[in-house]
């Protein structure tokens, strides 16, 4: 097991927002969450990022217990997250942005490496690389979330609605990388919107309702169980 | 001619010390949207530091002059630097996760105690620095009268500015700033110690603010205990004006307020001079909100 969360729970001030969940994720998986708005999705990546404190709970990252690191030591261990809104450095350049997700990286030959794969794997970003941020297209903007996160060589990677507010083809193409991604050795916790999309890409997945985990399964069998269908696949057929 | 050519320089000196202390200001303001009002006063502790090391230490007999004021100015910058994040500790990060509003009285509240303290530990009369540290002669360039005095407090502010500017935009730590500046929680999911980010800046702010103070006791010889107020109000519009949050914009708007009020205080009335500040700080607050650098910083994504 990569990441093993036990009765993760968190509260907003007096607000439980998560009411103790446990998360298994092999080596080599996509994971997938799903859930409506407001189930807790984001805020169970980021507090396994430690962007949000647990108030009880535990989570073990090959078998290291990370619950009380704050955010930045979480990095350290290889777990990096492409957060919701994409939130990239707007005023900075696309080559700063992704210097950044390399902050905690000293080995220099690793950083070209990785920054090679990533231009790779999203060529656009490399014609863009003195361009400010801000102004790439809400595409660009979600390549270079994932770029700048690979760019830690992550172990883990948590992805937060990376199709959000993207037309469908260029979904489709960022789906595609998130593959070639995981082919390569990362492991992967997907939160998605499209459940769809997300269960033809994962290999299991686990549905949220107001805070708990109310469903675990392998994304096809999710696939064809009626309740799924009915509540986040848009009902029957399609 | 003459009088403008005076003024010019006159102005470009005054501002380069508006410029220094409105870096302060700004830094604070970008990584945690806090106006630091403790920070005028941080520029007195400067300049009294700077004039008790001077007398006790007697600095400039060891080294020769020019070798005891580097020495000296370095040890100013850092003693202001370390109260900047005693400042940060004590009244502001108790207080990280409080309304805006909070911080803001309480920053207030610690500028009093800082100029009641300096005048509980120096008195309430004005102080005076030694005379005759900097080089006063004054040279001709095309017959028009250069203060040599002047030079050295413009050149050592743009000194500190550019070093600022290069360390802000260039290293990977001046990056880190950067982006805590845009989004705290971002940064922390790249890695970086938003905390270290705010002692740094609580560090730089104060340091540049405490060579000012030392540069205006140097060049102006008398200091007096609420001289950061005005100071610090001054250079408060002058980051307003240059765009609050971004630090070329401080470093513009901190010379264009010096020359302007000094040409102010020439052509309209020596008496208006603060007023003619002020009024600058009105216009630019009704014309351009952002400041004349600042719609980099206003831009959200």
């Amino acid at each position: 097991m990569i990441l093993d969360v036990r009765n993760l729970q968190v509260k907003y001030g007096n607000v439980k927002a998560l009411h103790g969940i446990d998360l298994a994720v092999e080596p080599g998986e996509i994971v997938c969450i799903l859930g409506a708005n407001g189930a807790g999705k984001s805020t169970t990546l980021n507090a396994i990022c430690g962007l949000v404190p647990p108030s009880a709970g535990e989570i073990f990252f090959n078998g290291i217990p990370i619950h009380r690191l704050p955010a930045y030591k979480i990095v350290e261990h290889k777990i990096t997250q492409a957060p919701e809104g994409r939130r990239i450095f707007g005023t900075l350049t696309v080559q700063e942005n992704l210097d950044l997700g390399a902050f905690t990286s000293k080995n220099r030959d690793r950083m070209k490496s990785s920054l090679a794969w990533i231009f790779e794997l999203f060529p656009r970003l490399a014609e863009r690389r003195a361009q400010l941020a801000g102004t790439l297209s809400g595409g660009e903007q979600q390549m270079l979330a994932i770029g700048r996160a690979l760019m830690a060589n992550p172990r883990l990677l948590l992805l937060d609605e990376p199709s959000l507010g993207l037309a469908p083809v260029l979904a489709r193409q960022i789906f595609k990388t998130i593959r070639e991604i995981n082919e390569s050795g990362v492991t992967v916790i997907l939160v998605e919107q499209n459940a769809r999309i997300a269960l033809k890409l994962a290999h299991r997945g686990y549905v949220m309702e107001v805070g708990k985990i109310v469903m675990e399964d392998t994304a096809l069998a999710l696939l064809e169980n009626p309740d799924v269908v009915q509540a986040y696949l848009g009902g029957a057929g399609g | 001619m003459e009088l403008f050519f005076t003024q010019l320089t006159n102005g470009l000196a005054v501002g380069g010390i508006y410029a220094l202390i409105a870096l302060g200001y700004t830094m604070v303001y970008g990584v945690l949207k806090l106006i630091n009002f403790a920070h005028g006063d941080l520029f007195t502790i400067g300049a009294y530091l700077g004039l008790t090391l001077l007398a006790s230490l007697g600095l400039t007999g060891y080294v020769g002059t020019a070798g005891g004021l580097l020495f000296l100015a370095l040890m100013v910058m850092g003693l202001v630097g370390i109260i900047g994040i005693l400042l940060d500790r004590a009244a502001y990060k108790p207080l990280r996760n409080s309304p805006r509003l909070s911080a803001v009285v309480s920053a207030l509240g610690a500028s009093i105690v800082f100029s009641n303290t300096i005048m509980l530990v120096y008195g309430p009369s004005p102080k005076v620095y030694p005379q005759g540290l900097l080089p006063t002669h004054v040279f001709y360039l095309f017959g028009l009268p250069v203060p040599i005095m002047r030079i050295i407090i413009l050149a050592t502010s743009l000194f500190l500015m550019i070093g600022l500017y290069v360390f802000i935009q260039k290293t990977r730590t001046g990056t880190a700033i950067r982006a805590a500046a845009i989004d705290q929680g971002a940064a922390r999911l790249m890695g970086i110690n938003v905390d270290r980010v705010i002692m740094l800046v609580f560090f730089i702010g104060p340091a540049l603010g405490g060579a000012a103070g030392l540069m205006v006791g140097l060049h102006y010889g008398q200091i007096n205990f609420t001289m950061g107020w005005i100071y610090g109000l001054k250079a408060f519009t002058a980051a307003i004006l240059g765009g609050i949050g971004n630090i070329p914009g401080a470093m513009v708007g901190g010379l264009l307020l010096g020359v302007i009020e000094s040409m102010g205080a020439a052509y309209i009335s020596n008496a208006w001079k603060d007023a003619i500040a002020f009024f600058v700080l009105i216009l630019i607050l009704i014309v351009r909100p952002t400041g004349l650098l600042g719609e980099r910083v206003a831009e959200k994504i």
